[in-house]
């Protein structure tokens, strides 16, 4: 977390700094000077593990970087991917797993999860925490403290590979309030699993969910007119926020700086481009609107989650540079989403934009690569080709993309974190099951050795069974 | 008033399809039935049943052939406790009709009423391959309106028609929720059917001392009494959702000492009593991905519970995720055996076992000579998500491959297209 945190320091402290610029840590940081609301309040407190020199040798390899590679060898060291390719040779020192006839991907990445935040037993409202619903903006809230490390949801995502999260807070408000993306380790605390470095995200929520739970309260918004102006009254009083911090800090931080608010402080973020748009928004008019809304007030949307109308306007969001977050089995329980479609992914993927395949659901992020497999035989069946190893993007290195951390995993290159998952069989085929998955090149689970399961301490002296 | 008496001619006209002559040609055919697996069979439709199945059966001079060479055959899938015909947007109030808030009407509810055979969820389902379902009551509870039962699950094909049959299973709720409706405790559940059993057996004989007001106070209204007497003779399977390993224990102790004839729904923790639920001859409906906890009466949810059950010979059946998502039942059923099922058995609890279950195996479930014509026709492994029917049959009926989202992709395809080759849209 420390070289982001000073990255974000300098970026803030520099008036006009270009969103997504990642300028150096100056040598002299003078933390006490720069706002406090830039500060790492909650540090991650993870650790990689100490990864032994591993390879694995003789399988079908999707890098989410390339073609298919047939006969692949996969290197890991240090935590870190050293080496892909075909009949690589294995240097000395690296323990060899065989893995002929089984694949290779990168760790598998929900760019759209409420594992920890609506916990399971999920039944039980004692463990919902993902909605504060009090405000239609709740700018101000951390889903990170909400998580409870302890859901069993996290051992099951990870028993299917799924290695890094990004968890939300909930779409009854307009702004939800601030993402935190998750490395999918057991641990007892939030720190111990927040993924270093990784940028926020403010989510933000269209449609018919903010208005539903707030014209049921008899107040703003009742309509999707009433979410905008919602929308638009929050950025004008974040560019006020932001115009004042930056008078202060242009003036050498002389007298008092201004009071903080959380809630401005988020959305400020976001203005300054630190914080990153993650938009729970389905239809494709309410999009297009949303893409205004940023223009209007200078911020730009990362992902439009949902999104299951992002087909009728694939183009411009490729134009856009905006990911789109979707599944493809997923249509009819709302409005909203009854022009869903199974090729939606697809038709994203086809305008040349980033398509990802999500689950927000605890089942469904233990199969996002059979979800991707559905959205792909879909493309396959309209006569759209598309081949696997563009697809495994879908749920790699699209979502790492989406989220800000593509430096650093999402796809099986030299230098990314050794984040992969060894399948029994393609993971396209239903049938396919992780059999070992790696987070920084150490083993977080292999389904041959019980002690890797079932790490939950609530699943601790309950019926069940390990399998 | 306009608008209704249009629908009700809508109603009355019926396509004047006719059923002809089909042969299926050179797929593997998995017949579901005695006839086994066939490498490279032909099955024969004719008057929308089947004539023959067989590796060297003659193809009438009249047929119209379809080309199965390279494909699967196999039976329509059968989904077993949906949606269908009854909701159209889940959130839309007016466009579900799935349940009722009536005092007076629980047990009578039937789901084979009010059935819409233009449901966009129908051409989506059978783009799955689904061919028949279960049309299953849902409850609508409200404050001091506590009644025990669902309703009347129906029989459903996803053609024009829909209505197959009637009455194939009384719903009820059991475990948590059921308890909740009884006054929040199981043993008030347990004691309250059994006195709904009682009222329903003593109705039956006093019928016209009822009409003259001459019996004692029933718990129900005269038409769910009347609706509970084929429950109560063993007649009509109660469906009973139940999660938890002693509520199961308890629902088969009930069905044992009041003579019901038992079906399970959701058993999550039925691996647990599986010995049971088998030395009892009841079937179990299962949703073999639910494996999280999701509440304190399924802390014990697997994904091996498919398996552990049908090892311990359990006719199982396989069910999809709920209203719009029943296309996903066979991937269901392909994670069933992903985690240890076999794979035939995980093809037969989406298309034999649900039947037999639920009665209906004399017309369909297997490709067996005199069932109805309900055929699909896959490009590859009928449980793959990579997988897809390229024909779907209903009682000896080429169905269109279409739905309303196929008719949106292709409204759409072309401007993504056309910009992804650099041209302006």
């Amino acid at each position: 977390m420390r070289g982001r945190a000073f990255a974000l320091v300098a970026a803030l402290s520099v008036a006009g700094c270009a969103a997504g610029e990642r300028p150096q840590p100056s040598a002299t940081p003078a933390v006490e000077r720069v706002p406090a609301a830039v500060r790492d309040a909650f540090p991650s407190r993870y650790r990689a593990p100490a990864a032994p020199k591993v390879a694995l040798s003789g399988a079908t390899v999707l890098t989410a970087a390339g073609d298919e590679i047939a006969n692949g060898t996969v290197l890991m060291e240090n935590g870190k991917i050293v080496a892909v390719g075909a009949g690589l040779s294995v240097p000395e020192g690296y323990a060899v797993v065989d893995a002929n006839g089984k694949w290779v991907t990168p760790g598998v990445i929900d760019a759209h999860s409420h594992l920890g935040v609506w916990a399971q037993p999920d039944s039980v409202d004692a463990l919902n925490d993902v909605n504060e619903m009090t405000d239609p903006n709740t700018a101000q809230v951390w889903a990170e403290h909400s998580v409870w490390p302890q859901d069993p949801g996290f051992d099951a995502a990870r028993e299917a590979g799924v290695t890094t999260l990004m968890i939300l807070p909930g779409s009854g408000n307009l702004f939800g309030g601030r993402t935190v993306t998750l490395k999918n380790v057991p641990s007892v605390t939030m720190q111990g699993m927040k993924f270093p470095g990784a940028p926020y995200g403010l989510k933000i929520a269209c449609g018919e969910n903010p208005k539903r739970v707030y014209g049921g309260k008899g107040r703003s918004p009742a309509t999707r007119m009433g979410n905008v102006a919602g929308y638009r009254k929050a950025w004008i009083d974040a560019a006020d926020y932001a115009r004042k911090w930056d008078k202060w800090e242009k003036g050498g931080g002389a007298g008092d700086p201004p009071k903080r608010d959380l809630q401005l402080e988020t959305l400020a973020g976001v203005l300054k481009g630190d914080i990153l748009v993650q938009n729970h928004c389905y239809r494709a008019d309410e999009m297009a609107v949303m893409i205004d809304i940023a223009r209007e007030f200078g911020f730009r949307i990362r992902t439009f989650h949902h999104a299951n109308e992002a087909y009728k306007i694939a183009p411009l969001l490729a134009k856009e540079d905006i990911c789109v977050a979707t599944w493809a089995n997923w249509w009819g329980y709302k409005m909203e989403v009854f022009d869903a479609l199974e090729e939606n992914a697809a038709l994203v993927h086809a305008a040349g934009g980033c398509a990802i395949i999500h689950s927000d659901d605890p089942i469904v992020v233990q199969r996002l690569n059979q979800e991707a497999a559905a959205a792909l035989s879909s493309a396959w069946r309209a006569g759209i080709r598309i081949s696997k190893a563009d697809a495994i993007r879908w749920f790699t290195a699209n979502p790492a993309k989406a989220l800000g951390i593509a430096d650093r995993v999402g796809t099986l290159e030299p230098g990314k974190n050794a984040d992969v998952v060894l399948w029994n069989a393609d993971p396209f085929s239903i049938y396919a099951r992780a059999e070992k998955v790696w987070i920084d090149g150490g083993i977080v689970f292999d389904r041959g050795d019980p002690a890797y399961r079932r790490h939950s301490d609530f699943l601790l002296g309950q019926p069940g069974e390990i399998r | 008033m306009i608008r209704g008496v249009i629908a009700l001619l809508a109603l009355a006209w019926v396509p004047a399809v006719t059923a002809e002559t089909i042969a299926i040609t050179g797929g593997r055919v998995l017949t579901m039935g005695p006839a086994g697996e066939i490498s490279a069979g032909t099955v024969v439709l004719r008057d929308g049943r089947i004539l023959s199945v067989g590796a060297d059966v003659a193809v009438p001079a009249d047929a119209k052939i379809i080309d199965a060479r390279g494909k699967i055959v196999t039976p329509g899938l059968v989904a077993s406790g949906t949606a269908l015909g009854l909701v159209e947007v889940r959130a839309v109030e007016a466009a579900a009709d799935r349940a009722t808030s009536r005092n007076d009407l629980s047990a009578a509810f039937d789901a084979g009423y009010g059935l819409n055979p233009d449901s966009m969820l129908i051409p989506v389902a059978r783009l799955g391959g689904i061919t028949r379902a279960i049309a299953t009551p849902a409850y609508k509870d409200r404050a001091g309106r506590e009644l025990l039962f669902a309703g009347q699950a129906a029989a459903v094909t996803l053609d024009g028609a829909m209505l197959m049959r009637r009455g194939v299973a009384m719903v009820l709720d059991m475990g948590d929720a059921g308890a909740e409706r009884a006054g929040g405790a199981r043993a008030a559940q347990l004691v309250a059917l059994r006195a709904v059993f009682a009222d329903v057996r003593d109705y039956k004989v006093r019928r016209a001392a009822y009409d003259r007001g001459a019996t004692r106070d029933y718990m129900l209204s005269r038409a769910d009494l009347e609706a509970l007497i084929p429950v109560v003779e063993g007649r009509m399977p109660l469906l009973i959702s139940v999660r938890r390993a002693s509520d199961i224990r308890d629902v088969l102790a009930m069905a044992r000492t009041e003579g019901l004839k038992l079906i399970l729904e959701g058993a999550s923790e039925g691996w647990r009593v599986a010995g049971d639920i088998a030395a009892a001859g009841v079937p179990v409906l299962i949703t073999p991905i639910d494996n999280t906890p999701a509440s304190f009466e399924e802390l014990g949810a697997t994904l091996g519970n498919a398996r552990r059950l049908a090892a311990a010979g359990v006719v199982i059946a396989i069910q999809g995720n709920g209203s719009h998502r029943e296309r996903e039942m066979r991937y269901n059923a392909g994670n069933a055996a992903a985690n240890g099922l076999d794979r035939r058995a995980a093809l037969a609890a989406i298309t034999i076992n649900p039947a037999r279950i639920f009665g209906l195996s004399d017309r369909i479930g297997s490709l067996d000579p005199g069932k109805d014509g309900d055929v699909v026709v896959w490009d590859g492994d009928p449980l793959d998500t990579l997988a897809r029917p390229v024909r779907v049959l209903i009682r000896g009926i080429d169905q269109p491959m279409r739905s309303r989202a196929t008719e949106l992709r292709d409204r759409y395809l072309p401007a993504v297209l056309s910009s992804a080759n650099g041209e302006k849209p």
